[in-house]
C-alpha cells in the first residue's frame, strides 16, 4: 500500500493509504483524529472541513495520497499553548454550538474566512460559511460568534501593533 | 431571593468539549477488532422473500458474519429487524459484518434474494378505501380500542354548526419532513470480557430504547441459534436489561428523529453472533430515505362561526400517513386530536384522527409530534375565518382565546392561561398597534370580566 507523509496539528505522521482513501478516512480511521466528522461523505455538509496548507477543504472529498507532504489543521489544532482560539471562545460564549456535530467544521470555515477578511459583515459571514450546514442553531448564534471573534482578533492585532 | 441560574447567562455544560472537538459521538468511538456493517435493503415496496442465499457473502474473505430474519431473536414491536415479508422499499433484509467497508459492500452484492412482488399502496386516502391492498394483515387502520380512529367529543357539534351564522371549511396538507441531523445514524456494539454487551447509542431516550433493545435481543439460554454463536463462549445470553450496558446521551442532532432503535439492533445481533465489536454507520442517502421522519397529514376542518367572530363548533377529520409500521404514529395522532382546537375555546367539538398504514418508510416522532401540523392547519384556518368575516386576524384570536377557568375539549379546566397577554406583548414587539379594547383584555376568568 502506498504511504504518505502528513503534518497534522504540528505533528508528523507517516500513514498507508489506498488510492481511493480520503483525507477524512486517514484523519479519523488511521490517526484517530475525530474532530472532523462524517456527515454526508459527498462534500455537501461541511462537517469534515479542515485546513490543508492553509486552504479550507472538505476532507471527505479530498484524495489522501494527493495530500502527500501537506500540512493539515483540524479543530484539535486550533487552540494554541493551552489557550482557546478566539473563535472557539466566541462559539462557546455566544452559543454557536448546540449539538456540536457541525462545530469542528464550522470553526475551520470561520478561521479560513477571518484570515481572508478580518472584518466581515454579517452577509459576508453567511457567504463564507455557506458550505457548512447546521440543523440546530438557525445560524444566528453562529454569525454572532464569528462577529465577536473577528472583533476580538482585530483588537488584539491593533494592540500588538501599537 | 437570589437565584443562581435565573437571570444569568449560563454556558452549555458540554460547550467547551464541542468547540475543542473533544466531544465523542458514537462514530468517534474506536475499539480493537472492530467490524463494519452494511445492510441489504429491499428493492420493492411490498412483497415476500421466497428465497435468500447468503453463501456467496459468507464465503468472501474478510466477512465474519451474515444475518437474516432467522437470526433475529425477536421483533421490535410490530417491526421485524430483518424482514422476510416486505412492507416498504429500503426495508432491511440481511446484514453483514466484515473487516472493512469495501468488503462489507462486496458481501452485500453477493447475497441472492428472490422477492415475490405484491401490489403496494402509497396514498393514505387510497389505503383507507375498502379493497385497498393490505399493508399489514390486520388492515390499514390502527385501531384505538374498537374505533379505527381516535375520537374527541365535546358538547354537541351538530347543534353548534346549526347555531352558527357561517360554516367555514378548510382542507390542509402537511408534507412529510425529515429531521436530517448532520450526524447520520450510527451504533457500536461491543461484547465485553465480563459477558455484558456494551452498546454505544445516539438514542434520544435511553431508558425507553434500552427496553426495546433488550426485547429484541432476549433469548433463552437453550436457543439453538444462540448455542452456535460465538457469544456463547462468554455468557448465558441477553436475558435481562442488566446484560446490556447502554452508553449514550450524546448525539449530533435529533429533533425527535432519534426516538427509536433504528441503528442499534442490527450491530448488536451481529456482535452476539460473531463475538466481535460491530459498528454500523448509515450513509447520508440511507439516513434521508430510510430513517424515521415526521409523517404527512391530511387535515379537514369545518368550523361554525357567529357573526361576532366566536367559533361555536369545530369538526375535524385528520389522517396521518404512518408508513409501514406503528412506532409513535398512534401517539402523534392522539396528541393531534387533543389539541385540535388550538389555544381557543370552542364549546362544541368533534374530532376523528386516523393513523393509516402505507407501503412507505415508517414515520415516527418529530418536534411536537402531531401538534405542529395541527397548529399549522388551525392558524391558517383562523386567517381564513378572519378574511371571510372581515374581522382583523389579531382580533379574531383575542375573541376566541382561552381564559382561565375554560374547559378544553379533553375536559381539562385551565389555569395559568396567558395567551391574551402574550399576544399583547408580541404586538408591541412587532410594532403592531392594536385597538385599546384588545390591549385592555386579560386572561382572567370570563365570570370576572
Amino acid at each position: 500500500m502506498p504511504t504518505l507523509k502528513l503534518k497534522v496539528n504540528g505533528y508528523d505522521y507517516k500513514v498507508e493509504a489506498e488510492p481511493t482513501t480520503t483525507l477524512l478516512e486517514v484523519l479519523r480511521n488511521k490517526l484517530l483524529i475525530t474532530g472532523p466528522k462524517v456527515g454526508c461523505n459527498t462534500g455537501d455538509c461541511g462537517a469534515c472541513s479542515v485546513l490543508l496548507n492553509g486552504r479550507l477543504v472538505k476532507s471527505c472529498i479530498t484524495n489522501a495520497l494527493a495530500t502527500d507532504g501537506s500540512e493539515v489543521v483540524t479543530v484539535e489544532g486550533l487552540a494554541e499553548s493551552g489557550e482557546l482560539h478566539p473563535l472557539q471562545k466566541a462559539f462557546y460564549e455566544h452559543y454557536g454550538a448546540q449539538c456540536g456535530f457541525c462545530t469542528p467544521g464550522m470553526l475551520m470555515a470561520a478561521k479560513a474566512l477571518l484570515e481572508e477578511n478580518p472584518a466581515p459583515t454579517r452577509e459576508e459571514i453567511k457567504e463564507g460559511l455557506s458550505g457548512n450546514l447546521c440543523r440546530c442553531t438557525g445560524y444566528v448564534k453562529i454569525i454572532d460568534a464569528v462577529m465577536a471573534a473577528a472583533q476580538e482578533m482585530r483588537e488584539k492585532t491593533e494592540k500588538e501593533q501599537s | 431571593m437570589a437565584f443562581k441560574t435565573v437571570g444569568h447567562r449560563e454556558k452549555r455544560y458540554d460547550g467547551l468539549a464541542h468547540v475543542t472537538g473533544e466531544t465523542r459521538y458514537v462514530d468517534d468511538i474506536f475499539v480493537p477488532g472492530i467490524l463494519v456493517t452494511k445492510v441489504l435493503r429491499s428493492s420493492v415496496a411490498k412483497g415476500q422473500v421466497r428465497n435468500i442465499d447468503i453463501s456467496g457473502a459468507e464465503r468472501l474473505p474478510g466477512v465474519v458474519g451474515v444475518i437474516t430474519n432467522e437470526d433475529v431473536p425477536n421483533m421490535h414491536q410490530d417491526q421485524p429487524v430483518l424482514a422476510s415479508s416486505i412492507r416498504y422499499k429500503g426495508e432491511p433484509i440481511a446484514a453483514v459484518a466484515a473487516v472493512d467497508e469495501d468488503t462489507a459492500l462486496e458481501a452485500i452484492s453477493k447475497i441472492k434474494v428472490d422477492i415475490e412482488e405484491e401490489e403496494a399502496v402509497f396514498d393514505p386516502l387510497e389505503a383507507m378505501k375498502a379493497g385497498a391492498p393490505k399493508v399489514r394483515p390486520e388492515g390499514n387502520l390502527y385501531m384505538y380500542g374498537e374505533y379505527p380512529f381516535r375520537k374527541v367529543v365535546f358538547g354537541d357539534v351538530g347543534a353548534g354548526l346549526k347555531e352558527a351564522d357561517y360554516v367555514i371549511e378548510g382542507e390542509y396538507f402537511h408534507p412529510a419532513l425529515e429531521h436530517a441531523p448532520i450526524e447520520p445514524w450510527a451504533s457500536l456494539a461491543v461484547p465485553e470480557a465480563d459477558g455484558r454487551l456494551t452498546v454505544y447509542t445516539m438514542a434520544q431516550s435511553l431508558h425507553l430504547t434500552l427496553g426495546w433493545l433488550a426485547d429484541v435481543l432476549h433469548m433463552e439460554p437453550d436457543d439453538i441459534r444462540f448455542i452456535k454463536w460465538a457469544w456463547r463462549t462468554r455468557q448465558s445470553g441477553i436475558t435481562s436489561l442488566s446484560d446490556i450496558k447502554y452508553i449514550g446521551g450524546i448525539n449530533g442532532g435529533a429533533f425527535g428523529g432519534k426516538l427509536d432503535i433504528q441503528a442499534d439492533h442490527i450491530p448488536a445481533i451481529l456482535a452476539l453472533k460473531t463475538g466481535r465489536p460491530v459498528k454500523w454507520r448509515w450513509t447520508r442517502e440511507e439516513d434521508l430515505l430510510y430513517s424515521i421522519y415526521r409523517g404527512a397529514w391530511h387535515i379537514k376542518i369545518k368550523d361554525g362561526v357567529k357573526k361576532d367572530g366566536r367559533i361555536v363548533a369545530r369538526q375535524v377529520r385528520s389522517i396521518r400517513d404512518a408508513g409501514a409500521y406503528t412506532l409513535f404514529n398512534p401517539y402523534a395522532v392522539e396528541k393531534h386530536c387533543f389539541l385540535a382546537t388550538g389555544p381557543y375555546f370552542i364549546p362544541n367539538v368533534y374530532v376523528e384522527g386516523y393513523c393509516v398504514y402505507t407501503n412507505k418508510t415508517p414515520a415516527c416522532a418529530m418536534r411536537g409530534f402531531g401538534i405542529t401540523p395541527s397548529t399549522f392547519a388551525i392558524e391558517v384556518q383562523m386567517n381564513k375565518i378572519a378574511r371571510e368575516l372581515g374581522i382583523d386576524p389579531w382580533e379574531l384570536r383575542f375573541i376566541n382565546a382561552y381564559h382561565n377557568g375554560d374547559q378544553t375539549a379533553t375536559r381539562h379546566v385551565l389555569d395559568s392561561v396567558y395567551l391574551i397577554e402574550a399576544m399583547q406583548a408580541l404586538a408591541k414587539k412587532a410594532g403592531v398597534k392594536l385597538p385599546d379594547k384588545l390591549m385592555a383584555m386579560t386572561s382572567a376568568e370570563r365570570s370576572k370580566q
